[in-house]
């Protein structure tokens, strides 16, 4: 008992951190999307209407929220994938034996997680430009015509998702390529002695071994990817057409443009319930698809 | 906010040399963060003394109580004379009866033409009414001039077609900016021209076709433009030396005569908070003289908002700008709700779906009202509750 009490007193302090930082925001928040709160709130706040679900529902009715929504479904269900075959792609390529110069490669490939987005950012729009960008013009020695990568609708999209797979797939890849230098290599001699071709050491020996490994790196990028903000806010600014508005991107223009921080708030939730589910949904699949392995 | 933060620095410093006594500190925003940034300062009780802010702004502040009147100080005043102001502007300024901004440079929308590409079609004048503009569009589109189109009308801009909403005697909202109006004749009337200029294929099929309006009006891509007075500069910039005698600017045609048009631009204001009102207002005094506005003039391209400061110099030369100069008396402001920047919005998006087809004009209108009533659901009930007690 005595112990006890003295082990709450050592966590104490963090606690009492996340507390104010993070447990009081989050239920003030979650007081905030059941009322009107808004800018005649702020100026008084005996302006503040209690409304409950209203902000909810209403939210549900918006074809501009659901809109949202869809694109950011199409980035996570695009992007989700290719970051992580980026990821894993160039972990297995580091890994290899026939890899020289390993710590440069590693080095230089996680260095865009480490730039300023902003920065890197200016510089995308520029490779990204119709008539002056490097992308274009590569596609040109193809053959291919000019694509108006930020300017047309259907192409918008793809561009950030090159954008964000660019900037984030370093990361994943550094948690990959210690899992892959955790694997022991006797397996892979005992299936080379076997017979065993490297397509099935990767299918019987590389995935089963990185499996709990690809559920933590997918969890956290899916997530991060539903929280799509910073990259259109910074390089379409949500259009052309709505087509890169995101859910966060949605909220924030609800919450600072619009300055209705009750709507905003319920939006908030929508997103945390969405990611929520998605997680329960990973978890509950995941030891069938490690006993399938 | 803008360039006028960077220019504004260069004229404090000389005042600051005439008036030993007063420091300006000068804090520059970006447009973009500008109002965020204003409403968080006012959440966290850190606001200016002296402010620009944009005159759309100004009843959203003004229902937040963070503005101080002016109407005491201007009747003091003998530098600002509200008469020799442009009344549309200085009615923007103006909540509730009181006086809550005094303008600093102004903004509207009028038109931008080819004067050359308009004679090849068999017309020496601007069009002055909406028939005369019909009829020119028209005699455009039947010259077939490959890639000539006769309007452009971007789809991320609301003013066009705001501008044409105000020429009309129905508000744009109405029972004292309870509810939307945008079922009311003269609104009916704006949006069925507008649409209309695009439906009869007056307009280039794609946005994306003129994605560079500077460089698409100088090859000649369209005839007629609907901006406002920075533009004088970037053509004047942009355009090529053999093409600055070719374009010129004229007042929004009306529906019958000349037309209103927005009444834009940025006023300065002085926070409720503030501890310095008083220097503050010595300030805007010293940003309102006449020739101080003429230098502000020079510096940014702004237009001034009083009719002394456009009677000598370099403006009352500008022939480009003089068109500005006769729309200035005829513009009209847009609601004054702190909903507005929100209906706007709205506007736009509804009209593109109107002008895509996705709608007809009847079913936009309706949609604008069911959306503008729902903005405004706070405001009935604020007013209501007001008159109840």
């Amino acid at each position: 008992m005595k112990r006890a009490t003295a082990g709450w007193w050592f966590v104490a302090p963090a606690l009492a951190v996340i507390g104010i930082f993070f447990v009081l925001p989050v239920a003030a928040a979650l007081l905030v999307s059941f009322t009107d709160f808004d800018i005649y709130a702020l100026a008084d706040i005996r302006n503040l209407r209690v409304v409950g679900l209203r902000n909810y529902v209403r939210l549900l009715e918006t074809p501009e929220f659901w809109h949202a929504l869809g694109n950011t479904l199409y980035f996570v269900v695009v992007g989700v994938p290719l970051s992580i075959a980026a990821s894993l792609g160039t972990a297995l390529l580091l890994d290899s034996r026939l890899a020289r110069a390993t710590s440069f490669f590693r080095t230089a490939l996680f260095m865009p997680v480490v730039t300023t987005l902003v920065a890197v950012a200016v510089i995308w729009r520029y490779l990204l430009n119709t008539r002056y960008g490097l992308i274009n013009y590569a596609l040109g020695r193809l053959g291919v015509a000019p694509i108006d990568w930020l300017g047309d609708p259907h192409w918008a999209m793809p561009a950030i998702i090159l954008f964000a797979v660019w900037k984030s797939f370093g990361y994943n890849m550094v948690i990959l390529f210690a899992g892959l230098q955790s694997i022991p290599r006797e397996l892979y001699e005992a299936a080379r002695m076997d017979g065993a071709s490297v397509l099935q050491q990767f299918r019987y020996i590389t995935v089963p071994s990185l499996a709990p490994i690809l559920l933590m790196v997918s969890i956290l990028t899916i997530a991060g990817h539903f929280q799509l903000f910073a990259e259109p806010y910074v390089m379409t600014q949500g259009g052309p057409l709505q087509s890169t508005v995101s859910v966060l991107y949605f909220m924030y223009e609800e919450g600072f443009k619009w300055w209705n921080l009750g709507s905003a708030s319920a939006v908030a939730f929508l997103l945390f319930l969405l990611i929520f589910a998605v997680t329960v949904v990973q978890l509950w699949l995941a030891p069938r698809r490690a006993v399938v392995a | 906010m803008g360039r006028e933060g960077e220019v504004v620095a260069e004229l404090l410093a000389e005042y600051e040399r005439a008036h030993p006594g007063i420091r300006v500190e000068v804090q520059q925003l970006p447009w973009s963060a500008a109002h965020e940034k204003l409403l968080t300062a006012f959440a966290g009780d850190s606001t200016p003394d002296l402010c620009q802010l944009g005159n759309t702004w100004i009843p959203e502040f003004v229902a937040l109580g963070a503005l101080t009147p002016l109407d005491a100080y201007v009747a003091e005043s003998s530098t600002i004379d509200a008469a020799d102001y442009f009344p549309g502007i200085w009615a923007t300024n103006r909540v509730d009866g009181k006086l809550y901004g005094v303008p600093w440079y102004v903004d509207t929308r009028l038109l931008f033409y080819r004067r050359d590409l308009l004679a090849q079609a068999g017309f020496d004048a601007p069009p002055r009414t909406w028939a005369e503009w019909t009829t020119m569009l028209a005699a455009i589109k039947q010259r077939r001039a490959a890639g000539q189109y006769g309007i452009v009308l971007p789809a991320n801009e609301f003013e066009p077609l705001v501008a044409l909403a105000l020429q009309q005697d129905d508000p744009i909202l109405r029972d004292d900016d309870r509810y939307g109006n945008f079922r009311s004749a003269g609104f009916s009337r704006a949006l069925d021209f507008y649409a209309g200029m695009h439906k009869k294929g007056y307009t280039p099929p794609s946005a994306a076709d003129t994605s560079n309006v500077w460089n698409e009006f100088g090859r000649g891509h369209f005839v007629f433009y609907i901006s406002g007075p920075w533009n004088i500069g970037e053509f004047k910039r942009r355009l090529p030396s053999e093409l600055q005698q070719a374009w010129m600017t004229a007042p929004l045609p009306g529906a019958d005569g000349p037309g209103a048009s927005i009444a834009g631009g940025s006023s300065l204001v002085i926070f409720r908070k503030s501890r310095n009102a008083d220097a503050a207002w010595q300030v805007i005094q010293y940003l309102s003289r006449p020739d101080v506005q003429r230098r502000f003039h020079a510096l940014t391209g702004d237009l001034p908002p009083r009719r002394r400061a456009w009677h000598d110099g370099a403006l009352a030369d500008d022939v480009h700008a003089q068109a500005f100069r006769e729309q200035l008396e005829r513009v009209k402001p847009t609601p004054q709700v702190p909903e507005w920047e929100r209906i706007a919005n709205e506007i736009r998006l509804v009209t593109e779906r109107v002008v895509h087809g996705d709608l007809t004009v009847a079913q936009g209108e309706a949609e604008l009202n069911a959306r503008t009533d729902r903005i405004l659901e706070k405001r009935r009930w604020l007013l209501e509750r007001r008159s109840a007690p």
